[in-house]
């Protein structure tokens, strides 16, 4: 591949001319996609705690509702009833947690730190690439972002409080305002700030596609990029794809709410008693479909949940592959699961509605889309498997993660199968197996991939290494904690506890349970309090870590072929070519473990490759 | 294929974790102890006792589990001896071995065979499911409101009446159109629903503002109550007793107190025990 604006000559004078750049366009307004990767990666953070802070309330909920919390009643005044000196939680504070917990984590940690974070740091490094294709675009786009932010957290703060009708915002309790207090202003601002995040996605979505497709050094054919690579491809094309039919739906659900338009209000609303009538005392609402909504809604939904793990699943095999010092196996089957999993993912958002009233036939055709994808899923774990096999495994914080996404990808993937037969999800569905289901694979495998990432690529974020120990231990509390806090909800899901409950205890059935959710929320608080291991680990190591040199992990990609962290226009000089792909460990033909993608074919592997014609040996 | 080669490795900018044995071995337990954990978790009673003919439900949710508890004990398991087996040694190289056609095909078709088996059985059962009722079933309707269940029963007639929702009042939350003859001897019930044991009962539901979901545990019946729609289910009760309704789908602020009873009672008792309920 050519390089299209950025020559290299041109660019290594630039950098020097921009080398006294005021700090403001240098780090604030930068079009350095490093800065930009490491500026969301950072947002990420900040909202993460926000999301992270909700689901702790939420857990205290769950296990002593009833309970008087004098303290938080003082900390969130309008969350708790604390007149005449009660402070048990509010129902309507409770919607608005579990609400806000999902849309921020979804969209505004778990999109954002692997896919914009990583995204933009690693694929001009991966690529070879001087910078994203479109700079400009880029930095517009981190800003996009970031006002969605903070129109998403002002919510918190206005009218009623922010958004209350869960993360799926189903009409019409989202569309009514007085369905619920949420729906008065928080909801508004709730699609405000979805369309901000939309806007951003896409603009991101614009420049990943581009430079990867465009902006390829000489001798990166396809089949010799890194995972990572192929799946910020396949992520951003699903975002470009999927997230229209979000922004639609978002637009629609204005108009209803705000200029009297019916498209997800039926005919015959009647709230509180009272029939919703407009001025000519004729129902105000007319012939619009709440289903609607939710076939928008999740035709977005399913494949945000591979936006979420696709890189997770790259970072995985990037990482799994140089700790354990051995190539990965069945690379072009992981190229061929990933694309079969991203395509697949458009045609199963129906598995969300298998109980929603739409024609049992269509639940058909969406079981079988759902149940097929457990195949490509299944190919991936067999591989890292067969990765670990005959391996010589080093155990560093990066590899912990690895095997912790391994794991967790196991034990999610699995219980999909369980709510893909559209009878059993019959029972399962709106419980907490659902939610023990996508916690584990959709939330932990892309939690636990954005924490090896963040400890495997720190040098080329920051120039220096993460610490080890405190690494280790931040991922053994995690590791174990995450376990004892989603694993139990299989059970309590299956013996029928409800999501989205203020207080399960209402029901006799429920009431047994409670000492279940006690230890949930124990091991939920653990969790909690273990990131602060990583909170000081990043900061610490980020200013005051050990320095790193070009390649700390004896790895093979092209991110590990410049300075950390890589100079503005990532390569001082020409940019490197590649001659192989990048999982060549532990070839016995080479007296390094490790074989860069930089280095040329020796003679024996050039008369090897004549031989065999030029469609075999790609890598 | 499988070459490890002898040599010493050139490495020397990497610290090899002094802890790599020990990591692993701790992976390896952690692993083990989960598949302990999980095992010890699924075999307790955990769904709620099964009161309906949907027991091709707990079959299937049975069958899941043997199957993906199978796969998931093997696979954390091999997880848990490769961190525990293969460890960085500092001296010899990682097998250099890195893709096999005839296992990879081998693996992608078997659980491609488990799936399709996976899926003939869950399209059969979902045609069971929904198929369409049996001729006596009867009739009941369920209509959910923020936050409360309207059970309506057609009465003697058999018909139920006519519906208008610009006639929903306090009094009358369902808009239930006293004008129409077959309404006069329609029963309503409030959370309340009464059923007899052994008969197929066909339950028309809707709601009057947001989605509710129309949840019996015990029956393994669960379907979203979407205004503007009425969706037909339909299932047999067996097993006298009483039972929960829960509302499934959030719903406001009262959506955690949108209960209600099911009162299954034999075929004999089930007049006197309407027109009890409905006295109350």
């Amino acid at each position: 591949m050519t390089e299209m604006a950025h020559g290299p000559e041109a660019h290594a004078g630039q950098a020097h001319a921009h080398a006294k750049e005021a700090f403001i366009w240098k780090y604030v307004f930068s079009k350095n996609h490093r800065i930009i990767g490491v500026q969301y990666y950072v947002t990420a953070m900040v909202m993460a705690l926000v999301a992270g802070l909700l689901a702790m309330l939420i857990r205290l909920q769950l296990a002593w509702p009833q309970k008087d919390w004098g303290v938080l009643a003082k900390i969130f005044p309008m969350g708790y009833d604390a007149g005449g000196g009660f402070g048990v939680m509010r129902p309507e504070f409770y919607a608005m947690l579990f609400t806000m917990h999902g849309t921020i984590m979804v969209f505004f940690v778990l999109s954002t730190a692997p896919v914009s974070g990583f995204g933009n740091l690693l694929i001009p490094l991966q690529a070879g690439a001087r910078d994203m294709a479109f700079p400009f675009l880029n930095g517009l786009s981190f800003w996009t972002f970031f006002v969605g932010c903070v129109v998403i957290l002002t919510s918190f703060f206005v009218g009623a409080g922010a958004a209350a009708g869960g993360w799926t915002a189903y009409p019409p309790l989202s569309a009514l305002k007085a369905a619920v207090p949420g729906s008065e202003t928080g909801q508004t601002f709730w699609i405000v700030g979805m369309v901000f995040f939309i806007a951003s996605f896409t603009m991101g979505g614009l420049n990943f596609v581009t430079t990867i497709i465009n902006l390829r050094t000489k001798g990166l054919s396809p089949l010799r990029m890194p995972m990572t690579l192929w799946a910020m491809f396949l992520v951003a094309v699903l975002g470009l794809l999927a997230f229209p039919a979000l922004i639609a739906a978002c637009i629609m659900l204005i108009f209803d709410r705000h200029f009297g338009t019916s498209f997800f209000l039926p005919t015959g609303l009647v709230l509180n008693n009272a029939p919703l009538l407009g001025a000519d005392g004729k129902f105000l609402h007319q012939g619009g479909s709440p289903l609607l909504w939710q076939h928008l809604f999740w035709f977005l939904g399913h494949p945000e949940v591979y936006i979420l793990m696709l890189p997770a699943l790259g970072f995985t095999s990037d990482i799994l592959t140089n700790f354990a010092r051995k190539p990965l196996f069945g690379y072009k089957s992981m190229v061929g699961a990933m694309c079969a999993i991203g395509g697949l993912s458009f045609i199963v958002w129906g598995h969300h509605m298998f109980v929603s009233g739409m024609n049992p036939y269509l639940a058909m055709a969406f079981a079988v889309g759902t149940i097929l994808i457990a195949v490509p899923s299944a190919v991936k774990v067999f591989n890292w498997l067969a990765t670990l096999r005959g391996a010589r495994i080093r155990f560093n914080t990066p590899m912990l993660w690895a095997m912790g996404v391994v794991s967790l990808f196991i034990s999610g993937g699995l219980s999909g199968v369980w709510l893909a037969q559209s009878a059993p999800d019959i029972q399962l569905h709106d419980t907490m197996f659902v939610a023990a289901h996508f916690h584990l694979i959709m939330a932990g495998a892309a939690l636990f991939g954005v924490f090896g990432a963040t400890s495997y690529w720190f040098p080329k974020m920051f120039g220096r290494m993460m610490n080890d120990t405190l690494g280790k231990a931040h991922f053994w509390f995690t590791f174990i904690a995450y376990y004892c806090t989603f694993f139990p909800m299989h059970y309590i899901g299956i013996a029928g506890h409800l999501r989205r409950i203020y207080d399960p205890y209402q029901y006799e059935f429920l009431k047994p349970l409670q000492p279940i959710n006690e230890f949930i929320t124990i091991s939920a608080l653990v969790l909690g309090v273990s990131q602060i291991l990583f909170f000081i680990n990043f900061f610490w190591s980020a200013f005051a870590g050990r320095k790193a040199g070009e390649n700390p992990w004896d790895a093979n990609g092209l991110e590990w072929t410049t300075a950390s962290p890589p100079p503005h226009g990532n390569w001082p000089g020409a940019i490197p070519e590649v001659h192989r792909w990048p999982y060549e460990y532990a070839n016995p033909d080479f007296p390094k473990d490790h074989v860069m993608q930089t280095e040329p074919l020796t003679a024996a592997e050039q008369k090897l490759k004549a031989a065999e014609g030029p469609s075999r040996h790609e890598h | 294929m499988l070459r490890i080669a002898s040599n010493n490795r050139q490495s020397g900018t990497v610290e090899v974790s002094r802890m790599g044995k020990l990591q692993g071995l701790l992976f390896a337990l952690a692993t083990v102890a989960l598949v302990a954990l999980a095992t010890f978790y699924f075999t307790r009673t955990w769904l709620p006792p099964l009161k309906s003919d949907r027991v091709a439900i707990d079959h299937a949710i049975w069958l899941s589990l043997v199957v993906t508890g199978a796969v998931f004990i093997l696979t954390n398991l091999l997880l848990a001896y490769f961190s525990w087996r293969f460890q960085d040694d500092g001296q010899t190289r990682a097998a250099y071995w890195h893709h096999n056609p005839r296992l990879e095909w081998a693996w992608t078709l078997v659980t491609a065979l488990i799936m399709c088996t996976f899926l003939f059985k869950a399209l059969n059962l979902w045609a069971e499911v929904t198929s369409p009722p049996p001729a006596d079933a009867m009739l009941i309707e369920v209509t959910g409101q923020q936050f409360a269940w309207n059970v309506r029963y057609p009465g003697p007639d058999g018909m139920l009446g006519r519906t208008d929702h610009l006639l929903a009042s306090q009094e009358n939350p369902i808009g239930l159109d006293k004008s129409d003859p077959h309404s006069t001897d329609d029963v309503l019930l409030l959370n309340q629903m009464v059923l007899p044991q052994d008969r197929p009962v066909r339950v028309q539901i809707r709601s009057m503002d947001v989605i509710h979901s129309f949840f019996l545990p015990n029956f393994r019946v669960k379907q979203d109550a979407v205004p503007g729609m009425t969706v037909q289910i339909w299932f047999t009760p067996q097993g006298i007793g009483d039972y929960e309704i829960a509302c499934a789908e959030h719903c406001g602020l009262g959506h955690y107190r949108m209960r209600g009873q099911v009162h299954v009672v034999s075929a004999d008792g089930f007049d006197k025990a309407l027109a009890d309920a409905a006295a109350q």
